[in-house]
């Protein structure tokens, strides 16, 4: 099967400025995948090159088969690739003075295999509000809606653009939630997003993007090394201290503090780098 | 299909938000009302000023509903991200066009009822007497709301933000008016006003309509000796194509800072 998204030596430049230099990607059919990377560092451009909102200056592109530029002529063409993917933007215009319901439903009649208005509705968790007008839902109930409208058309490839931002902990983890149910129903997912823990959730893989390249991509387990990298072990002394150390070994570190005090160590925790550090790391 | 849904959800989206509706029907009613009690004497001939003005308030009023209001409403669905939302799926763009059409259509009909009968129960407005002046009434209007509609669909390029674009659009419609013959008697402007005012589709709404409202023999004090429908309906043609053609080639659907 072939990918997803790939993406070869893309590159953009505003007036004269790079955005993107040479960015290099692929994304699996049925992976979720988390694009990270401070602002500014070229993500949301390239994002919206693959959502098919701007044109690239070079590179090779392929989402789901097809050159993304064809979303810029709104043709038959165009529409014929729209069908197949769904983006829910970074904080898009609502339809104030419609419901919930009728917003829904009026989207589902863009695309050719919708799923019922009602049935996503209550997917996304906004049943109860499905007769409210839109300009009445809190911020992280319309970013709710905005996912409705994204998977309405059953899309095949999803972009999700800093879905939770203003989510509270209970509702972000609906959210993982939803997204989960919609991998294991076979969507392929992008997502961008500033939180780490999100991505680490979430994400099959993850791809680190700094100053217009990639400049680490993996399993969010394995990525710049965080799965062989030093661990912290740290414990309690008997004078009420906490002792530290980094090892490379910690298992053995841990078996001879055993014997040390002769069973519980107190305190004991043993630690690898998060993903946060070796982010924070990669980008400094 | 689609397009008629689309239409049935920017008519719902209009008639939900109260302020906008009242003061869209109620604006030309007001300037009639203020109008037709300044001047409530004769233009000539036995007909009243009542009779003049009604052309340029409802030519007023067709123009509020295409240009104004859509040259004002785009950038605003612009800057929040609507157009491009609706970019991100399979809709074509016409049909958002269309919803468009088929909302300053359900608004200029309703506007202009409803002008029509203020103007007929307060201040004795004579209707068209025939089929044939009805059957004028209703091509002009019909033309000059589609020429109207498109330039306005043109004209929301033209501002960066749906803050600006009330500036920058209600300066050329309120400069359109004074010189088209809205709000005085048209062959009583400087002749280069005149000139200039032919050049866009006020004037030749608003000529178009008196051809309706007045009688016959007043077409002889028209600038071209006669009320010209011919010519009123190839302005207002030339209007509807170029119109069209900047809309399909300047519309943008992202703000500039999008890119």
């Amino acid at each position: 099967m072939s990918d997803a998204i790939s993406v070869r030596g893309l590159r953009k430049a505003y007036g004269g400025t790079d955005a993107v230099s040479g960015v290099d990607l692929d994304v699996r059919p049925g992976e979720v995948f988390a694009l990270l990377g401070p602002n500014g560092a070229g993500k949301t451009t390239t994002v919206e090159i693959l959502e098919g909102y701007r044109r690239r200056d070079a590179g090779e592109v392929r989402v789901l088969g097809v050159d993304p530029a064809v979303g810029l002529s709104g043709g038959p063409a165009a529409r014929a690739w729209r069908a197949r993917i769904g983006v829910v933007l970074q904080g898009t215009g609502e339809f104030d003075e419609l419901t919930v319901g009728e917003v829904v439903a009026h989207f589902a009649r863009f695309y050719p295999g919708a799923e019922p208005a009602a049935a996503v509705i209550d997917r996304v968790g906004l049943g109860a509000k499905a007769r409210a007008r839109t300009h009445t839902l809190s911020g992280g109930q319309k970013r709710r809606l905005d996912v409705a409208l994204g998977i309405i058309g059953r899309p095949e490839l999803l972009f999700l653009d800093e879905p939770t931002t203003g989510f509270d902990p209970e509702a972000r983890r609906d959210f993982w939630t939803l997204i989960r149910d919609l991998a294991a129903a076979g969507t392929t997912i992008v997502l961008t997003t500033h939180y780490l823990e999100e991505a680490e959730a979430l994400a099959d893989r993850v791809a680190v993007i700094a100053a217009g390249r990639v400049i680490a991509a993996g399993r969010p387990a394995e990525l710049g090394g965080r799965a062989d990298a030093a661990a912290t072990v740290s414990w309690r002394t008997p004078g009420g201290g906490v002792e530290r150390a980094e090892s490379a070994t910690p298992t053995a570190l841990v078996a001879e503090l055993a014997s040390r005090y002769g069973g519980e160590v107190p305190g004991l925790t043993v630690t690898r780098p998060t993903l946060e550090d070796v982010y924070l790391r990669m980008i400094a | 299909m689609i397009a008629l849904r689309q239409g049935a959800l920017e008519i719902r989206q209009f008639l939900r938000s109260r302020e906008q509706v009242v003061f869209t029907m109620a604006f030309p009613v007001l300037m009639i009302v203020i109008f037709a009690s300044i001047f409530d004497g004769e233009i000539g001939g036995g007909v009243r000023f009542t009779q003049y003005f009604v052309t340029g308030m409802i030519a007023t009023g067709l123009m509020t509903a295409g240009f104004q209001a859509l040259a004002i409403q785009i950038p605003i669905e612009r800057d929040r991200g609507v157009l491009k939302r609706l970019r991100g799926t399979p809709m074509p763009p016409w049909v958002y066009f269309a919803g468009k059409v088929l909302m300053v259509a359900f608004i200029a009909v309703a506007e202009t009822i409803l002008l029509l009968v203020v103007a007929t129960l307060l201040f004795d407005l004579e209707l068209p007497s025939s089929g044939r002046l009805w059957l004028t009434f209703l091509w002009v209007a019909a033309l000059g709301t589609t020429a109207c509609t498109l330039c306005g669909i043109a004209f929301s390029s033209l501002a960066r933000t749906g803050r600006s674009a009330p500036a920058v659009v209600t300066p050329v419609a309120l400069v359109l008016q004074f010189i088209s013959g809205v709000f005085f008697v048209f062959t009583s402007l400087p002749t280069w006003m005149q000139q200039v005012a032919a050049v866009f589709p006020l004037k030749w709404m608003c000529q178009g309509l008196r051809a309706v409202f007045l009688p016959g023999s007043f077409g002889a004090q028209e600038p071209g000796g006669s009320f010209e429908l011919g010519t009123v309906a190839l302005v207002l043609g030339a209007w509807c194509v170029l119109g069209l053609a900047l809309c399909l080639t300047t519309f943008r659907w992202t703000t500039r800072r999008d890119g």
